[in-house]
């Protein structure tokens, strides 16, 4: 059914000052497959998929219990480089944050913060990310325009490809379609496919059909608990705990 | 109640004109005493004359030498000023951490609140002496001392302005910056100070037009002397501190007395620009990073 664990979350605990947000979470994530984490807001989605390429070490006075393995090394031990870290673990936010630069730059930047000097590798891969982005085609004719006068859609399609740019082999998507259109949502969703042969991608998203659309794998977080993991379809046909049945028919959330 | 409202709204109103009257009052009086000096000198030996004699016969009315008196100063200042100023206010926005912040800031705005009279007597009895010994001068208040203190003066001005244009850089840009691999610096340099960058160059614009106003400091530490400088370790006499030291003794309506307007006249017209181009650049910055919606 899957190719072996790519991320292994083991007995993870995670607490904001005294808060605590996430307790005694374990799962693996597998490889090429799309895991989605879905949950009522309020429930620890982004908190945990930030754990997942340590971008919760920005916060002060935070805490992990327990350990997240990244093809069996523990990302957090202190040797582990954060900066190879997020190369390999890229991450695409809820609303697109295209830097005040131009297009080209924006995916031109991961590359250049991680010391590719070389002009003609660096154009070339900003090309490949655009069209494996899917946004090629609107923007070849406009490299130098600013990225902020591209659609909501376009620009969420621009953060896909900087992430890519790096060459990252998982991608985090933290609701990536929470303020998009419909037609640009399905335009990301049809690219999340696409790339799922290429990537191991965990997305969270609130909107359960986009869950049961796009991914292979389903985790249910409830007020920071793993109520449930499994096969997307299994979740969504034959439940195993009340809760999740209760989330998934609408009665709460 | 409603007459009450009424009656509120009306004072207010009226309070609110009344600092447009005051300018307007000011800009007709600035012009209407300056511009009689013309009678006595054209424009350009005015601007360009290098004697100011205002006192002798003839008298020469030359303001060259207060000029550049008072573009030395300025420009020291700016030296001084602009990377202690935009130093801090990075340290700061991206390094100290809470309590380090809610300690300096308050220090670093209360450097703001300090009389210019204090930091005047200060450059005289102690950073003057200081400057004469240590570049072994025959007097210690010139252009250099001017610079120091004007510059430390600033510093409030523009660190908690600049503080303020990092601060509006939504957190997003560093995360997305973060999550790309980018270390602190980096983020620093490729992202948030471009993204800041009008803003912080507000905050510059906004200290030098402070610095170019500025005149009780000037006047007790600059020296005094009318002469087109050529190095910060000669005394010089800017355009504030000759208002200053000279008003009082020159005659109302004379010849001497125009041309102090008229200088006036000039620093009003130059620090209007700066704070022009200050409010365009700040225009842009909000519309650029989007706060302006
Ligand atoms: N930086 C933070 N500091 C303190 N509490 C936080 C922080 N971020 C999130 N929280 C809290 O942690 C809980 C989980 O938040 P989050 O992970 O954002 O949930 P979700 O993404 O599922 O909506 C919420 O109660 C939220 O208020
Ligand atoms: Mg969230």
């Amino acid at each position: 059914m899957h190719n072996g664990t790519r991320i292994k979350i083991s007995n993870v605990s995670f607490y904001y000052g005294n808060l605590k947000v996430l307790s005694n979470i374990s799962m693996d994530i597998y490889k090429n497959q799309v895991t989605a984490i879905i949950g009522p807001s309020g429930c620890g989605k982004s908190t945990f998929i930030r754990l997942l390429n340590r971008m919760n070490d920005l916060i002060t006075k935070s805490k992990l219990e327990g350990s997240i393995y990244l093809d069996n090394k523990d990302i957090y031990k202190a040797k582990e480089d954060v900066v190879a870290i997020r190369r390999l673990v890229g991450m695409v936010f809820q609303k697109p944050n295209p830097f005040p630069k131009s297009i080209y730059e924006n995916v031109a930047y991961g590359l250049e913060v991680n010391n590719i000097k070389d002009k003609a590798f660096i154009e070339h891969r900003v090309i490949e990310s655009l069209r494996k982005a899917a946004l090629w085609n609107e923007v070849k004719d406009r490299l130098h325009d600013s990225a902020l006068k591209l659609s909501g859609g376009q620009q969420q399609r621009l953060c896909i490809a900087r992430c890519l740019a790096v060459d990252p082999e998982v991608i985090l998507f933290d609701e990536p379609c929470a303020s998009l259109d419909p037609v640009s949502t399905k335009k990301i969703e049809e690219l999340i496919l696409e790339l799922k042969s290429d990537y191991t991608i965990v997305i969270v998203t609130h909107n359960m059909q986009q869950a049961a659309r796009v991914s292979d794998f389903t985790a249910f977080l409830y007020l920071g608990e793993l109520v449930e993991f499994g096969h997307t379809e299994k979740i969504f046909t034959v439940p195993k705990n009340k809760k999740t049945e209760e989330y998934l028919t609408g009665k709460f959330g | 109640m409603r007459i009450k409202e009424t009656i509120y709204k009306w004072i207010f109103t009226i309070f609110a004109f009344a600092s447009l009257l005051f300018l307007v009052g000011i800009v007709v009086v600035l012009f209407k005493e300056g511009l009689p000096i013309f009678k006595h000198v054209k424009l350009v030996a005015f601007l360009f004359g290098k004697s100011w004699y205002p006192t002798y016969e003839p008298a020469e009315y030359g303001i060259l030498p207060l000029i550049m008196g008072s573009v030395w100063v300025t420009v020291g200042a700016v030296l001084v000023s602009v990377p202690l100023g935009v130093g801090s206010a990075l340290y700061l926005d991206e390094l100290a951490s809470y309590k380090q912040k809610a300690i300096l800031k308050p220090i670093i705005e209360i450097l703001a609140s300090i009389p210019s009279i204090v930091f005047g007597f200060f450059g005289m009895v102690i950073v003057a002496p200081l400057i004469q010994r240590i570049f072994k001068l025959p007097v210690g208040l010139c252009a250099l001392t001017a610079s120091i203190i004007l510059g430390v003066m600033a510093i409030p001005t523009i660190c908690s302005l600049a503080e303020d244009a990092l601060s509006y850089v939504p957190r997003s840009f560093r995360e997305a910056s973060f999550a790309l691999g980018a270390n602190r610096w980096q983020t620093l340099t490729k992202v948030v100070v471009p993204a800041a960058g009008s803003g912080v160059s507000t905050s510059i614009i906004l200290g030098v037009s402070r610095i170019v106003g500025e005149t009780m400091t000037v006047l007790m530490v600059s020296g005094g002397a009318a002469m087109i400088p050529v190095s910060f370790f000669q005394p010089v006499r800017p355009m504030t501190a000759t208002i200053a030291a000279e008003m009082g003794e020159a005659a109302m309506g004379s010849a001497h007395y125009h041309a102090l307007f008229a200088i006036g006249l000039i620093l009003f017209l130059v620090t209007l620009v700066f704070n022009i181009i200050a409010e365009l650049i700040s225009r842009r910055f909000r519309i650029k990073l989007g706060l302006n919606r």
